[in-house]
């Protein structure tokens, strides 16, 4: 029965994405639209992704640092290994599970939002779209994701070598010599594509469970936390899927 | 003119409506009154194209809605307004944005025509001077009188309103009954209200649907209300004592 309902769901979500591209508004209208979801979704995240992805880039630069007890080993390996943690990742996968707790929350709660009070039944009755109209801004602006993820990656390694070389643990020319050994530059085409799929979870799944819902001002709040937990999940499960295809 | 044909409308086991037939005639204020549970909100959903009747056709004018194909549903629903029991107005747009809303959607009106025909709408429902306040900035009878300006901007021919007055205090509730009979009138729109107010009932209803448990139990004018002998329509109509003396006085008469 349970699976039943998951498959149902499963087939619904596609066919959401059908209704999505069908029956188009007018493109004078949904300009407006998409530049609103890029501040919504896009700039108004740009301060906590900084803020996070500089810290956590820090903390992994001194927590390498810390670990490096054998004085074989080169100190070289502290902007190595915070290069590679923030670029394969930190930056695009758990900035992405933040990501889905604060623009999936926010998106599933406008749209529920706006279930609960009648207003997509309004669109409806107008003759508008409601799905092209309220999801397909935000998919488009979240096609600028990956511009956050790459500030987030800049931001990171740059902590790295402010914690790595202000708290004294290396010099400045062995956490930037430790950035460039070995770069694979596949490996920040890998990050990106993983970004680009996790944008397109962080948009519409959010949106499918704000859309669908049914119930009062309660059930937007479970739909917000049942909606993190799917994009989560989801985020995870791709994560490893294309970790596999792309890098072995 | 919108003529229902046996629609009969089921969710999950139970069956809410059970062959519901009749005719809305255009330019009167088309009334469907019943107990809460009666099918009234369903057979309004229905009507609006939310909800599909597993039986029956429902035509606008001759348009049967089952047999249009998706786009000449949606291009029928822009010949549609709708005024919401919540107003339904979109919280993130001013006043002017909402009522102007149909316009921009569905005509190629340059801003300044748009801005003209909002004006001229807002102030027919006497609303002059809130263009530019958001809908919880304004007051329940003003957010109503807002719903009927977006709902009749883009001249509709066909007017649906879910409890209009829930939720209002007496005089705005006669205020919007009053709007919602003259606008009807002036345009010749077939406007269908879904109520269970009393006073709407007497004071602008030029053709009533009762109701009860899914069927349709009564129909008539307003007139006819007053001298029916149908048990349901009379426990249901003058279960107060002041619509009884109503009653009693009209017969006298």
């Amino acid at each position: 029965m349970m699976l039943l309902r998951y498959l149902s769901q499963i087939g619904k979500y596609f066919l959401m994405w059908k209704e999505i591209f069908s029956k188009q508004t007018k493109w004078s209208v949904m300009r407006g639209l998409i530049f609103k979801e890029i501040d919504d979704l896009i700039i108004d995240s740009l301060g906590i992704v900084a803020f996070i992805s500089f810290f956590v880039g820090g903390v992994v630069s001194i927590q390498t640092a810390l670990n490096l007890n054998n004085p074989l080993i080169p100190k070289t390996l502290i902007g190595y290994a915070t290069r590679e943690s923030v670029i394969l990742e930190f930056a695009p996968t758990f900035i992405s599970v933040i990501m889905a707790g604060k623009m999936g929350s926010f998106i599933t709660s406008s749209i529920g939002s706006m279930r609960v009070t009648e207003q997509i039944d309004a669109l409806e009755v107008m003759g508008v779209n409601s799905l092209n109209y309220l999801v397909f801004p935000k998919l488009i602006a979240v096609l600028l994701y990956p511009f956050v993820i790459g500030i987030s990656m800049f931001l990171g390694v740059f902590g790295g070598y402010i914690a790595a070389v202000y708290g004294g643990f290396g010099a400045s020319s062995d956490f930037i010599d430790g950035l460039q050994i070995n770069f694979e530059p596949f490996h920040v085409t890998y990050a990106f594509i993983k970004t680009f799929i996790f944008g397109i979870l962080l948009a519409s799944i959010p949106a499918f469970h704000g859309y669908y819902m049914k119930g009062g001002a309660l059930e937007v709040g479970k739909a917000s936390t049942v909606a993190f937990v799917w994009t989560s999940v989801l985020i995870i499960l791709v994560n490893y899927i294309l970790t596999q295809l792309l890098l072995t | 003119m919108i003529e229902i044909k046996n629609i009969e409308k089921s969710f999950g086991e139970t069956k809410i409506l059970k062959g519901v037939s009749t005719i809305f005639e255009a330019g009167k204020t088309n009334l469907i009154i019943g107990q809460s549970g009666s099918g009234k909100t369903v057979l309004l959903k229905s009507l609006l194209g939310i909800h599909t009747p597993e039986v029956g056709t429902i035509s606008f004018d001759g348009r049967i809605y089952s047999d249009l194909n998706s786009d000449e549903k949606r291009e029928l629903r822009t010949e549609i307004g709708m005024l919401f029991q919540g107003s339904a107005l979109f919280d993130s747009m001013t006043v002017s944005e909402n009522v102007g809303f149909p316009l921009k959607m569905f005509t190629n009106d340059n801003k300044k025509k748009i801005k003209e025909r909002v004006d001229f709408v807002l102030e027919r429902v006497a609303l002059v001077g809130a263009h530019n306040k958001l809908p919880s900035e304004i007051s329940g009878g003003m957010q109503k009188r807002v719903a009927i300006a977006r709902a009749i901007v883009n001249n509709p021919k066909y007017l649906f309103c879910d409890e209009p007055n829930s939720g209002l205090d007496p005089n705005t509730a006669t205020l919007i009954d009053n709007l919602i009979r003259e606008i009807t009138e002036e345009y010749n729109i077939t406007t269908v209200i879904n109520t269970h107010d009393m006073n709407s009932v007497m004071e602008i209803g030029k053709k009533i649907v009762f109701l009860k448990n899914g069927l349709k139990e009564w129909e008539g004018t307003k007139e006819e209300i007053f001298r029916t002998d149908n048990e349901a329509v009379v426990d249901f109509v003058y279960s107060s004592n002041l619509f009884k003396k109503v009653r009693e006085a009209y017969l006298k008469e």
